[in-house]
């Protein structure tokens, strides 16, 4: 219960406020931009490549936008003092941490039904599968599980956002270009490195339409250990 | 009843807090006084349960918050100075939303919700969005989300701070009523709101508990009393009235408003205080004020004593 209620709250929260709208707004402006530059008005391509390239773009503003939804979740409450309601409340910190979470993940989801328009058009003149698409989707929506445990992480290092996301940011940029460490480094190493990177081995499959198990794990995987790090540091904070 | 016994707390290698003990019973609003450092926060901060004692027990209808403290939580109810709050939400959404956090079903809080914002005096605002509320009404959302799960224990932290004089003796309502079948422990350093609200008092001083009993007890360990008084007439008139009377050990002087003058005077005993009155009086000065309290200075004689052994 207490989970849904921390999450109702910060959708409240996002609701409530312009911050939410503006960037669900620039986001689904930004990738219909793209759209239409790169993908339907980019000269004769095959529709699973315009349909590719869509992923691509949502793939990159679903990382930004992660970011700037979670920033605020945990460093907020500690900037606004509102962490001692949730402190002196039963609530464990998981639940806390899961409760931000939903409400980040319910925000992106919600954004990215607003961009299934956009694969709909390539029906008008083309053809691909609904698999397809709905491979790509897990795909976004695993990158975001990930990107927004990391957020959220970050958000409960500190008592203000701006900090919060740039850490976010950071970690996020490193995840990416794991695979450029893993194009200088030896075996093992390269192997572990090429497998942590964010994006290369993981999000391109989804954009493909291939569903990768270990893709999945993966993402999973991430999300986990950076919700557990905010678990912990809620944890370290507050007396057991 | 809350029993807190032994209460210790470190900051590193500083004691904030030493072998403190007190009891609450139910029905009793104890006022927390102390210096700035004292150990009040300190001592809120452990029985709300947001900082852990570094030894020592506090025990709630008999469970002991240090071995339960997430099982506590939801018997206390805590305001501290800020009131944290929602300040997009309205005010029953919120007061609500914290029933539900505290661990309430749905209709229990629907049950209880008019009560309580009865009992905060915020009826007429509960549709009103929090940021649009002033600060004494922010301070009444703050007490309706303390006491919303109808806890055993309610901590306020300094519930007057901020608060005009009208908004003051509103809330002085308000916190008087919130002991109906519950403990109340509220910090203050405004020392006449001590004694107007509170039945029992602690006097804490670096870190220690230095006094304790209600306010006429306290006071006892002190001959000399506080006056403030209020005058029609000027600043110069009431001064040449109080100067050479015997047992006026120091007088700060005032203007209220058009032709009205203040004095806050200490005089050692009550024979100076009638002397005192006597000569107002005397010089043809229309008395309007005339209150006297020792609780001041064996607050401050407790305090010193303590910091200077």
């Amino acid at each position: 219960m207490h989970t849904w209620l921390v999450a109702r709250r910060d959708l409240g929260a996002t609701t409530h406020g312009f911050g939410g709208y503006l960037i669900v707004a620039a986001v689904l402006f930004v990738t219909g931009l793209l759209f239409q530059t790169r993908g339907l008005g980019a000269g004769a391509q095959y529709s699973h490549e315009v349909l590719e390239t869509f992923f691509e773009n949502a793939g990159g503003l679903v990382m930004i936008s992660g970011i700037l939804f979670t920033m605020r979740s945990l460093a907020e409450e500690r900037q606004l003092g509102t962490d001692v309601l949730l402190e002196t409340s039963p609530a464990t910190e998981v639940q806390i941490v899961l409760g931000k979470w939903v409400a980040a993940m319910l925000v992106m989801a919600g954004m990215l039904a607003l961009t299934l328009y956009m694969p709909a058009l390539i029906f008008v003149n083309g053809k691909v599968s609904l698999a397809h698409i709905a491979t790509g989707y897990v795909g976004l929506l695993l990158l975001a599980s990930a990107v927004t445990s990391i957020g959220i992480a970050s958000s409960s290092l500190f008592s203000t956002q701006l900090p919060a996301g740039i850490l976010a940011g950071v970690i996020v940029v490193t995840m990416l270009l794991g695979w450029l460490l893993a194009d200088v480094s030896d075996p093992p190493f390269s192997d572990v490195l090429a497998y942590s990177a964010l994006w290369d081995q993981h999000f391109t499959a989804f954009m493909e339409g291939r569903l990768h198990l270990r893709s999945v794990v993966y993402y999973l995987s991430v999300t986990f250990l950076f919700l557990l790090g905010a678990t912990k540091v809620l944890e370290g904070r507050r007396w057991q | 009843m809350i029993e807190v016994s032994g209460l210790t707390r470190y900051y590193g290698e500083f004691a904030a807090l030493q072998d403190v003990s007190f009891r609450v019973e139910q029905g009793t609003i104890l006022g927390l006084l102390g210096r700035n450092g004292a150990g009040k926060s300190t001592t809120l901060k452990i029985l709300a349960g947001l900082i852990p004692p570094s030894s020592g027990t506090v025990l709630i209808d008999g469970i002991d918050i240090v071995e339960e403290p997430n099982r506590l939580r939801s018997m206390i109810g805590y305001l501290p100075e800020d009131p944290p709050l929602y300040l997009d939400m309205t005010v029953r959404a919120f007061v609500a939303h914290i029933g539900r956090l505290k661990g309430m079903a749905a209709d229990a809080v629907a049950a209880r919700l008019d009560t309580v914002l009865a009992t905060a005096q915020l009826e007429d605002r509960q549709h009103q969005v929090i940021g649009t509320l002033s600060h004494g009404y922010r301070k009444r959302v703050g007490i309706a989300q303390a006491i919303i799960h109808d806890p055993r224990l309610v901590i306020l932290d300094e519930p007057i701070s901020g608060l005009d004089p009208v908004q003051i003796a509103e809330m002085r309502k308000v916190v008087r009523s919130l002991a109906e079948g519950r403990a109340v422990l509220l910090s203050s350093h405004i020392l006449s709101e001590v004694e107007q609200t509170c039945d029992q008092l602690l006097v804490l001083a670096d870190g220690k508990l230095v006094a304790r009993g209600t306010e006429a007890e306290i006071s006892a360990a002190s001959q000399r009393v506080r006056m403030r008084i209020e005058v029609s007439g000027t600043r110069e008139a009431l001064a040449a009235a109080l100067d050479n009377v015997q047992g006026v050990e120091s007088a700060t002087f005032g203007v209220v408003g058009d032709g009205v003058s203040s004095a806050l005077v200490l005089v050692s005993d009550d024979a100076a205080r009638e002397a005192v009155s006597a000569a107002i009086v005397h010089a043809g000065l229309g008395l309007r004020t005339y209150h006297g309290t020792r609780l001041e200075d064996a607050f401050v004689g407790a305090t010193t004593t303590h910091g200077e052994a």
